[in-house]
């Protein structure tokens, strides 16, 4: 299989609980615990600070200074580099389930079928979707929202009012924008992908997944979209303008086992592949040249995060049984 | 896999007493902890520190099968819920009054995720003795639960004489003949009535005798229960005499039968084995084309060249089966299907099958 192997440069950590997310906060790897707790694996010390007192965690995402989690108490907190935790929303007991961040600070969650979003000074605007939500994004360019839901998707500009309806039926899922802003993207219950352009609406079906697709990753170049659901990471060209319209995806790191996440390196064309018995594999998309990082025969414990730091140096990764580490590429 | 969680449904029309029996589960030294899930308007409150709200959404999944539908909520609550996995036995979902169970039961059979991490324990219904009658005429969401369910709690039985209580019984066994009869007052059944029942589970399939051929028995006993209900007696005999339930007891011969005009069973034999290149596309096809009035489907086989009894189930169009245990020496390999549903081509069904003998 993998010729090669970097499983000397990975660190071990017990998380103790299922990791739900991983991020790097400044230098230190920090783990958000399904139990409600962030887990600081810094070296030489590690600490843990219960950011949801008597919740588990949802959904978690980070912009490398805070740790954003939101949970079934309902509640959205902010937690920075020195363990300090400030909640943000109170949904009152409703679960948070869908979170979404924005360079310049901005943020948008849902709890059922209310979609809160909140700008970077702190002004939080509310849409009812016409259904539960389960995925959301921010378009890159101007203040606006993705929001999928049963039947289709919402484009909402949260200062303007009435959203764009991006029919299309079925459940859609997780929702994701390209990196240039022409194409949403979600994953549905039935095991696909569909895509609108959204200068013309036009459709794209992505299909042939064994599973539903719930990591989605953007290359540093922002033409390849990697997916998992899959026996191998199953990469969309969006290079041309008309997207993966008619054209195939690339496969790279085959496996007898399920991607379960992915992604992508901040600065080269190399993906982390995270397996849902536990296995890593670090995969450049050029010539599909594979590096073991971690893996056992006959386990189940899928990979449930994955982060790169900022420059790209470092992987964190964390499983559903609690398991985690850090990987800190040879220089 | 063991150590999926058991997952029990609640349906019941308005009013027939589901929260009362919730909270009588819940509150029972059971030493279990429950997740229940709940309908976000329900009216009364549940006394459990897991308690999550749904919304009922259903939708249909978008795969040409029209009668595909599932709880979207469901199946993302469940994805949450595995976050606190661990820190409870089992959950309980309680519908709305109105609601049709297929679609939860459907969840189970669609999602994989959700089959992962759950099984369907059984559909249990509760019945107002006194109002399901009536319910029964005016309201299709009463029968689709009647004919669905595994469980049927006849509650309020102290509020209805014996005689209208056989009449609710009998009507019960015209749609469903096939579901565990239990009378309660106040929801007061025992817990193994109502959980671990693995109605679902293929290798529990060992008959598929209608449930009333064995109810003989619990008459017997009938007299001698309703006394160790002790306190709850008391009501009884203000509404009707004692007299009368002695009667009862002893007039089980007599036993009323309904045909509903629309909803109906139908059980087929075939005195011997069935070739299962003949059975197999024609069920199939059979649950495509009437899939929407099929509610829930069963069957024992003896395939041919199989030393293994095959078993299937299945709600509308969603068909599951396996190979189980070997024939016994001593069984007679006969091969019978029961089909539960609304206005069932019943000849054109019969002919089909019998079609199958091999």
């Amino acid at each position: 299989m993998s010729e090669t192997s970097l499983a000397q440069n990975v660190t071990t950590i017990e998380a103790g609980d299922s990791v739900v997310a991983a991020a790097f906060l400044g230098r230190t790897p920090v783990y958000a615990l399904a139990d409600g707790a962030l887990l600081y694996a810094g070296i030489g010390e590690e600490k843990r600070v219960k950011a949801h007192e008597d919740g588990a965690i949802l959904v978690a995402l980070s912009d490398g200074k805070r740790f954003f989690t939101a949970g079934d108490d309902g509640l959205l907190v902010a937690t920075d580099a020195e363990g300090r935790s400030e909640t943000i929303a109170d949904e009152k007991g409703k679960w948070i389930d869908a979170l979404t961040l924005r360079d310049d600070g901005a943020m948008a969650w849902s709890a059922g079928k209310s979609v809160r979003a909140r700008d970077a000074k702190g002004v939080v605007k509310n849409f009812d979707a016409p259904s539960a939500v389960r995925g959301l994004c921010f378009l890159p360019k101007g203040y606006r929202l993705a929001i999928a839901h049963y039947n289709g998707a919402s484009l909402w500009f949260p200062n303007a009012g009435d959203p764009a309806f991006y029919e299309w039926k079925g459940s859609h899922l997780d929702a994701t924008v390209s990196p240039d802003g022409r194409f949403l993207v979600t994953s549905m219950q039935e095991n696909m992908l569909h895509g609108w352009r959204l200068a013309d609406g036009k459709h794209m079906r992505m299909s042939g997944y064994p599973a539903k697709t719930r990591s989605f990753s953007w290359s540093p170049d922002g033409k390849w979209l990697a997916t998992s659901g899959a026996d191998a990471c199953v990469v969309w060209p969006f290079e041309t303008k008309d997207g993966p319209m008619g054209r195939g995806p690339r496969e790279c790191g085959v496996r007898p086992r399920r991607v379960s996440r992915v992604a992508f390196h901040p600065t080269n064309m190399v993906l982390a592949i995270g397996y849902e018995d536990g296995w890593v594999l670090l995969v450049r998309l050029n010539d599909g040249a594979e590096i073991f990082v971690r893996g056992e025969r006959e386990s189940n414990d899928a990979v449930t995060a994955l982060a790169w730091d900022a420059q790209g140096k470092r992987l964190a990764f964390g499983t559903k049984g609690g398991k985690a580490g850090v990987l800190d590429l040879p220089a | 896999m063991t150590d999926k969680i058991p997952v029990t449904v609640l349906t019941g029309y308005l009013g027939a007493g589901k929260t009362t029996l919730l909270n009588r589960i819940l509150s029972e030294p059971h030493g279990k902890k429950y997740a229940v899930i709940v309908n976000e308007f329900g009216e009364i409150g549940i006394d459990n520190d897991l308690v999550v709200g749904a919304d009922e959404e259903v939708f249909e999944m978008n795969n040409g099968c029209i009668c595909c539908t599932v709880r979207g909520d469901l199946i993302r609550i469940l994805e949450g819920l595995m976050r606190r996995k661990g820190k409870f036995d089992a959950i309980i979902v309680e519908t709305t009054g109105l609601a049709d169970p297929a679609p939860v039961a459907q969840t189970f059979f669609v999602d994989q995720d959700v089959q992962d991490v759950a099984k369907l324990d059984a559909v249990v219904t509760v019945a107002d003795a006194k109002w399901l009658s009536a319910r029964l005429k005016d309201a299709p969401e009463a029968k689709n639960q009647i004919a669905f369910a595994d469980v049927i709690i006849v509650n309020k039985t102290d509020l209805v004489s014996p005689e209208e209580l056989r009449e609710v019984e009998a009507r019960i066994r015209g749609i469903n003949p096939y579901a565990k009869l239990h009378r309660a007052v106040k929801s007061n059944v025992p817990l193994d009535a109502v959980l671990g029942k693995n109605a679902f589970d293929l290798d529990r399939i060992l008959e598929i005798e209608p449930a009333f051929l064995e109810a003989d028995d619990h008459d017997h006993h009938h007299h001698d229960h309703d006394h160790e209900c002790g306190p709850d007696c008391g009501h009884d005999h203000h509404h009707h005499d004692h007299g009368h339930h002695h009667h009862h007891d002893h007039d089980h011969g007599g036993l009323k039968h309904y045909h509903d005009e629309h909803m109906q069973s139908l059980a087929l034999t075939i005195d011997g084995e069935v070739d299962p290149n003949k059975f197999m596309p024609w069920v199939n096809d059979l649950v495509q084309r009437e899939g929407p009035s099929i509610l829930r489907s069963k069957g024992i086989l003896a395939l041919k060249g199989e030393d293994k009894r095959f078993v299937f189930q299945g709600v509308h169009m969603i068909l599951d089966g396996d190979l189980q245990r070997d024939w016994r020496p001593d069984e007679k390999r006969v091969s019978r299907i029961v089909f539960i549903g609304r206005d069932l081509k019943e000849d054109e069904i019969r002919e089909g099958f019998m079609k199958c003998a091999a």
